[in-house]
């Protein structure tokens, strides 16, 4: 290939994938900003928010983890929440198994960053393989970036602000109907969805506000579990 | 614990898992053409969990209100309400959150 070329094409990467990545940059910016001031309620300064963000770098999480660690809540919860929450990422990951699995060094930083809406518009590249590979590296490094100035901004915002920021937690559970409204118009069977909340309900009810979280989890998965393997059986048979 | 250790215990944790579950198909794959390395089970799992995980976050972030229903029960419905609402009519995430958690902090401080 012919070297002038090879800028120019660069270039018009890094346009392409910022027009692509500006809602996300947009919405990263909010929601972290909302992330930050949350640590900052808790009693986590900025730096606490930016660590975070930079090692796990998951949306929704990031949010419980905070209230997870100011209850003091064992190692074992923290490890099967992020598990049952995240195992959603699989799925991204497969997706681009070939495409990542050719980027040498920045294979590791692409599988990091894997989001649900790095995924979303990933999905929407219709490119030669050569520029799709720098695209999606841009809108990565531009999501990544805009969540992590977010964090800090709103800690150190957190910090600042005159009035008491009681009830900033509700964000959280702001994003969490947001995000189970998206899925519940996303799929057909709303079972799991309504499992979820009987499940939860009947946990919070046995084992109480501190206790209920792993058991609900535990639970909800095993019978989705059991769940999953009854209805591919069903279609088995009817076949 | 010391509370530095735990933080970044559990931040490591955190960390690790994500990361281990961004990258699992990634040791499942070993050159072949598809994903049939990969155990049936967690597939299915991962199409089917999402929606109910949510469903127990919900849940947990409304926790309070099983002890306090006026002082935390109430705040929250309402605040739930709005957001559900607002994000059914206009789709708007920073809009619905705003909305809900300025309603919350608001209703927090008066009741």
């Amino acid at each position: 290939m012919i070297q002038p070329m090879k800028s120019n094409k660069h270039k018009n990467s890094f346009s392409y994938a910022l027009t692509k990545s500006v809602p996300i940059m947009c919405s990263y910016f909010f929601v972290s900003m909302a992330y930050g001031m949350m640590m900052t309620a808790n009693g986590f300064p900025w730096y606490d928010s930016l660590l975070v963000s930079m090692t796990v770098y998951t949306g929704a999480f990031q949010f419980v983890l905070t209230t997870l660690l100011s209850s003091g809540a064992s190692l074992l919860t923290i490890a099967a929440t992020a598990f049952l929450m995240n195992s959603r990422q699989i799925l991204y990951s497969i997706t681009f198994i070939h495409d990542f699995g050719k980027m040498g060094i920045a294979k590791p930083y692409m599988i990091h960053t894997l989001t649900d809406e790095t995924y979303a518009v990933n999905c929407t590249l219709s490119l030669p393989y050569h520029q799709k590979k720098s695209v999606m590296l841009w809108i990565a490094l531009m999501a990544r970036c805009s969540w992590m100035i977010g964090a800090v901004l709103g800690g150190a915002l957190g910090q600042i602000i005159p009035f008491s920021l009681e009830g900033i937690d509700f964000c959280m559970t702001a994003l969490f109907v947001i995000l189970f409204i998206d899925q519940w118009e996303k799929t057909s069977s709303h079972i799991p969805a309504c499992l979820g909340l009987t499940v939860a309900c009947v946990c919070l009810m046995l084992f109480g506000e501190t206790g209920f979280m792993l058991p609900a989890l535990i639970i909800v998965s095993a019978i989705l579990v059991f769940y999953n393997q009854s209805k591919s059986e069903g279609t088995a048979n009817s076949q | 614990m010391n509370p530095t250790i735990y933080f970044l215990l559990a931040v490591a944790v955190s960390a690790v898992i994500t990361f281990g579950l961004r990258a699992l198909p990634f040791f499942f794959f070993r050159g072949e053409k598809n994903d049939k390395n990969m155990p049936d089970w967690l597939l299915q799992l991962g199409i089917v969990l999402p929606s109910a995980i949510m469903a127990v976050l919900i849940v947990y972030c409304l926790r309070g209100a099983k002890s306090d229903f006026v002082g935390s029960g109430i705040p929250g419905f309402l605040s739930v309400a709005v957001v559900a609402f607002s994000y059914k009519w206009k789709h708007n995430t920073f809009v619905s959150i705003l909305l809900g958690t300025t309603m919350y902090m608001i209703l927090v401080k008066i009741l």
